[in-house]
């Protein structure tokens, strides 16, 4: 409950400010330098607000650590419900960078959303800083005003195929996850690592994203070693227990959402044994690590997952880039070369920094899901270092192939 | 009647002269939105409020046309060419949607047409070569008509109002037309009219056609506006929503729809900036209108107005009365 | 072998949860010609409230049937009143229906999302059903072949009220002619807050009782409410049998064309719709509806 009332203060504060602004009052002298102004576009309504209201979280969060000041600036934060659609996004894009006048932007959370306000953001000259995996972002069609501190889609599965195949030692695999983009390309990249490893993919399914019942797929899925899930959302939970239900034991593997921190309290005992590859894992012991999980129990009651953390962590770059850059935001040109050569080594996801698409070259993790003290946890078993979008591959012949598709990489008979 | 002309005027100039004392290029662009949202609506309303013919599947109209328009942009056509081949596509797609629709009457018409437009958002899922699944189509540029570019806030405004006035001019013809009172006659009495020798199955299929023209048009503005098209677009949520905003405002009327629009694009972008739960004032919006005018806010705003007028009335004529 | 086993029982089982959760919009609209577009956050709001229940909200945990028996109880109060204050105002008014149903149902998607957050809840199966059973390679889950024994039961629970109860007499002569009906001394009003109301409950108690299986999150009430639609339109409006033949149909349809044609997921359950519709608008059991 004590939840409700923080963002519902917070709401109340920054619609004040957003009517002030709208209505033209006097802006009150502030007493050093302009304050900077922080854009977040999350959705709070409808089936995507499970990851938007843990974006806004991890922002809150980070802004109340750090009394909400950046590289000595105080900070105007906007938050902005998009309602999951993309003219919803491009129309709360524009009210942020027309009205609002915001320096950077965070977010949005889903691929859509940022491909339809991909070309207006570099118009617009206004760094982004977003979740949304869409892998072109940073391969084929790179925007130059844009910057991954996340994951691209496959980034997360390369690793974990990797792990599936030399130590999971698994050969024979099926694939399932949601008929959708984010679902093709983390498959693909699935794929092609494991099957490089020596294993074979015998079949790929993919229920639409509205599949309340898994048991067509389900009963698919037989005569192989173990099973790759990219459900996202709530569709982990639901999967997992229609999987186990159905007196499945294969082993499953899956990446960043499958197995995601903040659906720990959700999953029950069908969910354990279960390995994910994320670039946060709620277990590093570092202490920037624990003070960000610290701050998320204290301000919400909640243990964070993947999206929380990656606001929190742009929330770090954005301050290094200020930092970097004098504190300026006003050349926006010259603060997104500063944003893109930043490189951390204290973010609750580990050591950072970006390649020349302005996508993240990190740590991620592998972890098993066990039981701890009666709770379910994820346990980092592995860690990969370094990882960058493009795996152990040579970046031009990545480029030069297709993106991963549903067919693409296809099936070896 | 000169008070309505009065009013008819003023509101012209004020959507005319907008840019002026309308403060932030955001609000223009909403404004853009409310006019284009307008006229789907009362494309919409021509089906619902003249026809008796309620559509959950208008989304997937619009969506055609959109898609389209999209797609012949990104394999290299230029805007004009772009713009009447989708409007060709558009209307038919009406004609098809139109024949499979007017099978049934009544609740069957409804699902019918929120079975069509259920597939077409799956096909905008999976013909991916075609529509690039839920990645969509960008569109990289806006027309430039007579070398003023679109691309400007205040021409993308000024064009959408022209358009808008026009479809509205339509509108209007078409009510008073023999046309639209044939129309009226076969929602309020079939039977009859049939029996008087009107075709009426004739009649709901140009209606239909109207209604695909204004949807069209709204389409391709849509399209250059957000310059995106995705599956969200055609789902049902969206037909869902412009329903309402013909229901809201008022169907049968002129400026019932463009009141509905208005009041449903104002609190998704404006009052959602203020209000987090935004989506539950809006339902709790439709529900006042229901128990307050049921008939729509702008037959109800005008049944309340006449109610307070005749009761000033009757208090000025007490007062006067006495000697 | 064992796929089709285990996908033609599942059609089964899935088409069990259908029934239980269309039953209730086509008695809503048989009788009242209201078409429900509520039904779908019915469905989630009951089933977010069982597992409150369930899960101990009220400090103490309840037995999972009792949970469901009060979260239905509670959902048809709530559609009573709902029935009672907003719809009986509009007979006959279907676009103020349209208008107040959606409404409804956006003010219960945000109420939901306010009370309960985003994430998903996980309901546990009831102690008892957490098994399956083994044939041969093939495992049914328990709780799943429970649901078909539910929805059977319910099936003839409601066959009795309607065919042989003074109440389903009345109930179907509302139908047939509420006017009629009227004139011959039958409370209609009356029977709509009550049949409003058993639809109401029923939609809650699908929802809890599918919650073992589907989990509860934001977004369920889109995802059921086309089921429901395309279960109706099948089976025809109005006729419980239809509700109970289109239920097994579709559940099928489901499961083997997801199966087997993947290329046309998306189109499964409407492209059949619509072929019914247009060849016969009421549907396989209705009656010409006006």
């Amino acid at each position: 409950m004590s939840r409700k009332l923080t963002r519902r203060k917070f709401m109340a504060a920054t619609a004040a400010g957003a009517a002030a602004a709208t209505f033209k009052f006097p802006a009150p002298a502030v007493a050093q330098g302009a304050p900077f102004k922080l854009g977040l576009l999350t959705v709070k309504t409808g089936p995507l607000a499970q990851g938007g209201i843990q974006m806004e979280q991890g922002v809150v969060t980070w802004l109340k650590e750090h009394n909400n000041t950046m590289a000595g600036r105080k900070v105007d934060f906007i938050s902005a419900d998009t309602g999951g659609n993309p003219a919803g996004a491009k129309t709360k894009t524009q009210e942020l960078v027309e009205r609002d006048k915001v320096d950077v932007i965070l977010g949005p959370l889903a691929a859509f959303e940022l491909l339809a306000i991909a070309d207006y953001i570099a118009q617009a000259k206004t760094p982004l800083l977003s979740l949304a995996a869409a892998e072109d972002l940073t391969q084929r069609k790179p925007n130059p005003y844009f910057l991954r501190a996340s994951a691209c889609s496959s980034q997360a599965m390369h690793p974990m195929a990797d792990f599936a195949a030399k130590e999971l030692k698994l050969k024979r695999m099926i694939t399932i996850s949601e008929e959708f983009a984010f679902g093709y390309e983390q498959m693909g990249g699935f794929q092609q690592t494991f099957e490089e490893n020596g294993g074979k993919i015998l079949k790929k399914l993919w229920p639409p994203i509205v599949t309340p019942d898994y048991t067509p797929y389900l009963a698919q899925i037989a005569d192989c070693d173990g099973v790759c899930q990219g459900f996202a959302g709530s569709n982990p939970l639901r999967f997992m227990k229609q999987y186990a239900a159905a007196g499945m034991k294969y082993p499953v593997v899956t990446g960043e959402t499958g197995g995601d921190d903040a659906l720990l309290h959700s999953f029950g005992d069908e969910a354990l044994g279960m390995h994910s590859c994320c670039p946060y894992t709620s277990d590093l012991p570092t202490d920037a690590n624990k003070r960000f999980i610290a701050g998320m129990e204290k301000n919400f009651n909640v243990l964070p997952g993947f999206y929380a953390a990656g606001l929190y962590v742009n929330c770090q770059v954005v301050e290094a880039g200020l930092k970097n850059n004098g504190g300026s935001s006003d050349d926006k040109a010259k603060l997104m070369t500063a944003l893109r050569a930043v490189s951390l080594t204290e973010t609750p996801r580990g050591p950072i920094k970006f390649d020349h698409f302005g996508n993240v070259i990190g740590d991620f993790y592998v972890r098993r899901l066990e039981k701890a003290n009666g709770k379910l946890v994820n346990k980092t078993v592995k860690t990969y270092h370094n990882v960058s979008q493009f795996w152990t591959y040579d970046e031009k012949k990545f480029l030069a192939q297709p993106v991963y598709s549903r067919d693409f990489p296809p099936i070896k008979s | 009647m000169s008070a309505r002309i009065a009013a008819l005027v003023v509101a012209l100039a004020a959507l005319a002269t907008l840019p002026f004392w309308l403060a932030d290029i955001y609000y223009i662009n909403v404004s853009s939105q409310i006019l284009l949202y307008a006229i789907f609506a009362l494309g919409l309303d021509v089906l619902v409020g003249y026809a008796g013919l309620v559509s959950l599947g208008h989304a997937g109209l619009l969506g055609i046309v959109a898609y389209a328009t999209g797609f012949m942009l990104m394999e290299g056509l230029g805007h004009p060419l772009a713009i009447v081949i989708a409007l060709a596509i558009g209307l038919a797609g009406t004609a098809v949607f139109a024949a499979l629709s007017l099978r049934a009457t009544g609740i069957g018409f409804i699902m019918i047409t929120l079975a069509i437009g259920e597939i077409l958002w799956g096909l905008a899922y999976r013909w991916i070569s075609f529509t690039g699944g839920d990645n969509g189509i960008g569109l990289k540029t806006r027309p430039a008509p007579f070398g003023y570019s679109m691309s400007s806030p205040y021409t993308f405004y000024y064009t959408t109002l022209i358009i808008f006035l026009l479809s509205v001019i339509a509108m209007a013809i078409f009510v008073r037309s023999p046309f639209g009172a044939a129309l009226r006659g076969t929602r309020d009495q079939p039977r009859r009219m049939n029996a008087l020798g009107y075709h009426v199955w004739a009649i709901r299929f140009w209606a239909c056609m109207f209604s695909g023209l204004l949807t069209a048009v709204a389409g391709i503005l849509f399209v250059y506006y957000t310059q995106f098209i995705s599956p969200q677009t055609v789902a049902l949520t969206s037909s869902a929503e412009v329903l309402l905003m013909v229901i809201a405002g008022g169907p049968a009327t002129l400026l019932g729809p463009i009141v509905g629009a208005a009041l449903v694009v104002v609190v998704k972008s404006v009052v959602s900036g203020f209000i987090e739960r935004w989506n539950f004032l809006l339902g709790a919006i439709f529900v006042a209108i229901v128990i307050l005018m049921p008939e729509g806010l702008v037959p109800g705003s005008a049944r309340l107005w006449r109610l307070a007028w005749r009761k000033a009335g009757a208090q000025r004529a007490k007062t006067e009365g006495k000697p | 072998m064992n796929f089709w086993l285990v996908l033609a029982v599942n059609s089964v089982t899935f088409g069990g949860l259908l029934f239980l959760l269309s039953a209730g919009f086509s008695l809503i609209f048989g009788l009242m010609r209201i078409p429900n577009l509520t039904h779908g956050s019915l469905f989630m709001l009951g089933a977010y409230f069982g597992a409150a229940f369930a899960g101990g909200m009220l400090g103490i945990m309840f037995n999972f049937w009792l949970a469901t028996l009060m979260a239905a109880a509670l959902m048809a109060a709530l559609g009573a009143l709902a029935e009672r204050f907003l719809l009986r105002q509009l007979p006959g008014q279907q676009l103020a229906q349209v208008l107040v149903t959606l409404g409804i149902s956006f003010m219960v998607a945000d109420f939901c999302l306010m009370v309960w957050g985003g994430d998903p809840v996980n309901v546990a199966t009831p102690a008892g059903l957490g098994g399956f059973i083994r044939v041969g390679q093939a495992a049914f889950p328990l709780y799943r072949l429970a649901i078909i024994v539910i929805a059977m039961v319910f099936a003839v629970a409601l066959w009795y009220l309607l065919d042989r109860t003074r109440l389903g007499a009345m109930i179907r002569a509302g139908v047939d002619d509420p006017d009629m009906a009227r004139v011959v001394g039958i409370r209609v009003s009356r029977l709509f807050t009550i049949v409003f109301a058993l639809g109401a409950g029923l939609a809650a108690f699908a929802g809890i009782i599918g919650a073992p299986i589907l989990s509860v999150y934001p977004g369920l009430d889109q995802d059921m409410l086309p089921l429901a639609l395309v279960v109706v339109i099948l089976g025809g409006t109005g006729s419980l049998l239809g509700s109970f033949v289109g239920s097994i149909i579709i559940g099928f349809i489901y499961n083997f064309g997801l199966a087997l044609l993947p290329e046309l997921a998306y189109f499964v359950l409407f492209l059949p719709m619509l072929l019914v519709l247009i060849v016969r608008p009421q549907g396989l059991f209705g009656r010409q509806v006006p």
